[in-house]
């Protein structure tokens, strides 16, 4: 019997008009959940509010990793300013940042929830008479704690967030992290101000070191309400430019860590090589981080046969490079002396909290977008994820080394299908012999503002640098968007932070964080 | 004349760190007299305070500045004498340094931050535990040579045998140790940091500004000279007859007396060249040393101090073991 509880999907990107998402109560709603819980895998990916004229319609979109499938339901409140639900955080801890959200957002309340703290302080927050400044802190009385405040703002080039730690001696006891300082009204503005191509620079601009992996979420969305069919080429070539900023983000987070270590020779080396795969992208797009590179429906900067050679012989040049200084740093005792054993984040915990993209990989769980529910050009093949399980520095560290190196495998195996793609053409007997410069051919630019599908809601996610990246938009009958939600991976991973400095040296608390190097623009938006 | 070599040092030695550092990661660097060059800036300056700190903050880089100068002067060159050389001047020099660094964590803590509240803390027990690896040292020193005065012990210790040279080899290991510790450099602190968290001494200079903050940059050039003067009076021959004695084969074929005769000013010229080698190589060494290797993490520091006082401790009980032999 088909379960009628919810609405499967089996593409990323996928569309879905809203009708046929299923409305709940409250009770089946929460039972439902529930049921989904208990499987392996299950993580919920969006859960939010559309506030409609004459009711809150709550969209929950799960993630089934194992099937590979995105199921959605959702259920519906009075708008009453008093409304208060049962908490689905105390059965289901993961859920725990998105009812913050909304309570925030819309003052709905939660009773059963352990802690409704604010995640960003927006202007446009429901409850007014809070602000920023007054925020009442956690604090644990004794006489031998003293806390510790670091931040909003921040030596060198950090972006602004609020530390709050409790210490006993260097011991941290607890950290508070407290964001919203980068608030900008990210998801507001993708409604307010219409025309795709603002919109594509907006979602570049909401964490900039993960230009092309928002651009990509976002087109994915446009192309599935546009009912555009990515070519294969094109998918392709969105891969690679997501895939090299993977690269460039991992070298550089390997050297930004020896800096955090004092390690002068790692940092020196890893940056010089980041450098090199940054102006490959900027050979191809003419920006170092691949802004302007993803536009929906087409690209301006198709990837020719001089460019993926040049890409080529640079990842050639850097993977050799890459692979001596990190064999140099995992074997040098005094890195390992630090990396090993800081800041761990045992798989129950990472489990616990949803954690998503790096910060569960290193922590034992197989959780990769690529993998369970591949896009664009992972689309048909089966990427198996790098996995590490001790969840300490040493483990993140070590795998932005192994997703270095598959992801240049990936690269390389992209271009090279290309070319003996040109080959079955022709032996296929395709009409063309020979295909001069196809990718101009196949691949058009992009035409903006294209006619979105009325009514519907699509949702599309990509496995960024960082980790699961995931974007929601509703239309209306008219096929404008009328809701729009992004996520970056930081909103779940922050918490993953907080419980890695726990019993930990508070001096070890840069090296945690630089270790996640989570966003803090992608979580105030 | 140690005084005034130490600050001719003093000038160059912060510049042949950077230089090295960065050399050893692929950089041109800065000029060797940049580090001086910033601080004629800073001294230009004025200063800022916060209005939480007391006169204690403002007193306290000046304190520490004039707290090495004095230290400075206890010290002796080869074959000549110190300013004020007395017996047991070293507990003075150690106690000397101490003064300032206590006036420096109490002008940390004056200014109520919980970052320079943490970096004292940090230093204090660093400097704590530095301590007794470094009486230790002297005390052994004094033991082999029979003399308490800093100018006695260099000129009566010279390497005059194996025992020496395994003294003499201890001895300089601890000072250089010692000198990265006292001045906060790379394996226990990393000076180049800007995550306050982790910083020890850099963290308690942070709300030091113009003026003053360039007393602090002086004091802290001139500590590593001083610290190189002091491994210099181990390497330094005191007199040329010494240097026959050690074998130096290219002085062997001259007559002890013509050496005396013709080599005073000689002798100066060569002391003076050896101090300079051994100050550019201690600098060259620190720089190599914070290259190429990483930080250890804090936890571990007062153990890896701990094991300099043990060191030292070995190097006692062979003085021991030694003298009693002799006296045997």
């Amino acid at each position: 019997m088909k379960d009628n509880r919810y609405i499967e999907l089996f593409s990323n990107p996928g569309k879905v008009l809203l009708d046929d998402i299923p409305v709940l109560n409250y009770d089946d709603f929460a039972a439902f959940l529930d049921s989904l819980m208990g499987e392996e895998g299950t993580h919920c990916v969006a859960y939010f509010v559309v506030p409609l004229p004459d009711k809150y319609k709550f969209i929950c979109c799960m993630a089934a990793d194992e099937n590979h499938a995105i199921l959605l339901c959702s259920h519906e409140q009075p708008l009453d300013p008093a409304l208060s639900l049962q908490a689905l955080t105390a059965r289901h801890f993961q859920f725990h940042v998105f009812e913050r959200e909304i309570h925030e957002n819309f003052g709905i309340g939660f009773h059963g929830h352990p802690w409704l703290k604010p995640i960003r302080f927006p202007f446009d927050r429901a409850d007014q008479s809070k602000g920023m400044n007054d925020y009442p802190f956690y604090s644990i009385d004794g006489d031998e704690l003293h806390e510790v405040g670091v931040g909003p703002i921040h030596a060198g080039i950090i972006e602004p967030g609020h530390f709050r730690f409790i210490c006993h001696g260097e011991l941290v006891l607890h950290l508070e992290i407290h964001l919203g300082y980068q608030h900008r009204g990210v998801e507001r503005l993708f409604v307010e101000r219409p025309g795709t191509l603002k919109q594509s620079v907006l979602a570049e601009s909401i964490a900039g070191d993960t230009a092309v992996g928002h651009a990509l979420a976002y087109a994915g969305l446009i192309d599935s309400l546009a009912g555009y069919d990515v070519p294969e080429q094109l998918a392709a070539e969105r891969i690679i430019a997501l895939e090299l900023e993977r690269i460039a983000m991992h070298i550089g987070d390997t050297a930004a860590l020896c800096t955090d270590i004092a390690y002068q020779f790692g940092q020196v080396v890893n940056e010089a090589l980041r450098t090199v795969i940054i102006n490959t992208t900027q050979l191809w797009c003419g920006n170092r981080f691949g802004k302007g590179l993803i536009r929906h429906g087409g690209t301006n900067y198709p990837l020719t046969d001089d460019i993926s050679s040049q890409v080529l012989k640079n990842l050639d040049d850097v993977q050799a490079r890459y692979l001596q200084v990190t064999d140099r740093i995992f074997s040098l005792p005094s890195v390992l002396g630090r990396f090993e054993g800081t800041g761990k984040v045992t798989t129950m915990q990472a489990s616990l909290i949803g954690a998503v993209g790096m910060a569960a990989k290193s922590s034992g769980m197989y959780r990769d977008i690529r993998w369970s529910h591949p896009f664009s050009a992972y689309a048909g093949q089966l990427y198996e994820p790098v996995m590490l399980e001790k969840g300490d520095v040493w483990s993140r560290a070590m795998l932005r080394k192994l997703e270095v190196e598959k992801s240049m495998a990936v690269i390389r195996e992209l271009i090279r299908e290309f070319t003996i793609d040109d080959l079955r053409f022709t032996i296929e007997g395709a009409p063309q012999l020979k295909i001069e410069n196809r990718k101009s051919k196949m691949v058009s630019k992009p035409a903006y503002d294209p006619p979105l599908a009325p009514s519907s809601l699509a949702i599309s996610m990509v496995e960024g640098w960082r980790g699961e990246i995931c974007h929601v938009a509703m239309t209306d009958s008219a096929g404008h968007i009328i809701h729009y939600k992004a996520k970056d991976p930081s909103f779940h991973n922050w918490m993953a932070l907080a419980l890695a400095v726990r019993n930990q040296e508070i001096s070890d608390f840069p090296l945690c964080n630089k270790s996640f190097n989570l966003s803090y623009c992608g979580n105030d938006l | 004349m140690g005084f005034l070599l130490a600050i001719v040092t003093a000038l160059f030695f912060p510049g042949i760190i950077l230089r090295v550092k960065s050399i050893a990661s692929g950089r041109k660097g800065p000029g060797i007299l940049q580090p001086w060059k910033n601080i004629l800036l800073l001294l230009r300056k004025g200063s800022v305070f916060s209005t939480t700190t007391s006169f204690i903050f403002r007193m306290a880089p000046a304190i520490y500045l004039s707290t090495v100068i004095c230290a400075l002067m206890l010290l002796p060159f080869p074959g000549m004498p110190s300013y004020f050389g007395f017996d047991g001047d070293f507990v003075l020099f150690a106690y000397l340094l101490a003064l300032g660094k206590f006036l420096f964590i109490l002008g940390a803590l004056d200014t109520g931050s919980s970052f320079e509240g943490m970096g004292a803390n940090r230093e204090a027990l660093y400097s704590m535990l530095v301590e007794p690896a470094f009486f230790i040292l002297f005390g052994t020193l004094a033991l082999l040579t029979g003399h308490t005065s800093m100018q006695q012990i260099f000129e009566s210790f010279q390497f005059t045998g194996h025992n020496s040279f395994i003294i003499g080899f201890i001895a300089v290991y601890l000072l250089v140790q010692i000198a990265m510790i006292e001045n906060s450099r790379m394996p226990v602190d990393d000076p180049k940091t800007h995550l306050e968290l982790t910083m020890i001494h850099e963290v308690m200079i942070l709300d030091h500004s113009g003026f003053d903050l360039a007393l602090v940059q002086i004091g802290t050039a001139l500590k590593f000279a001083m610290y190189g003067l002091l491994i210099a009076n181990f390497l330094v021959p005191v007199d040329a007859g010494q240097i026959l004695v050690n074998g130096e084969k290219w002085l062997m074929t001259g007559e002890k007396g013509m050496m005396n005769h013709s080599g005073a000013g000689w002798m100066m010229v060569l002391q003076v060249g050896v101090y300079f080698l051994v100050q550019v190589v201690f600098a060259a060494l620190i720089g190599l040393m914070e290259s190429f290797r990483a930080r250890k993490k804090l936890i571990r520091n007062p153990q890896f101090i701990v094991t300099l006082s043990s060191i030292a401790l070995v190097a006692f009980i062979l003085v021991l073991l030694i003298t009693f032999k002799m006296i045997g």
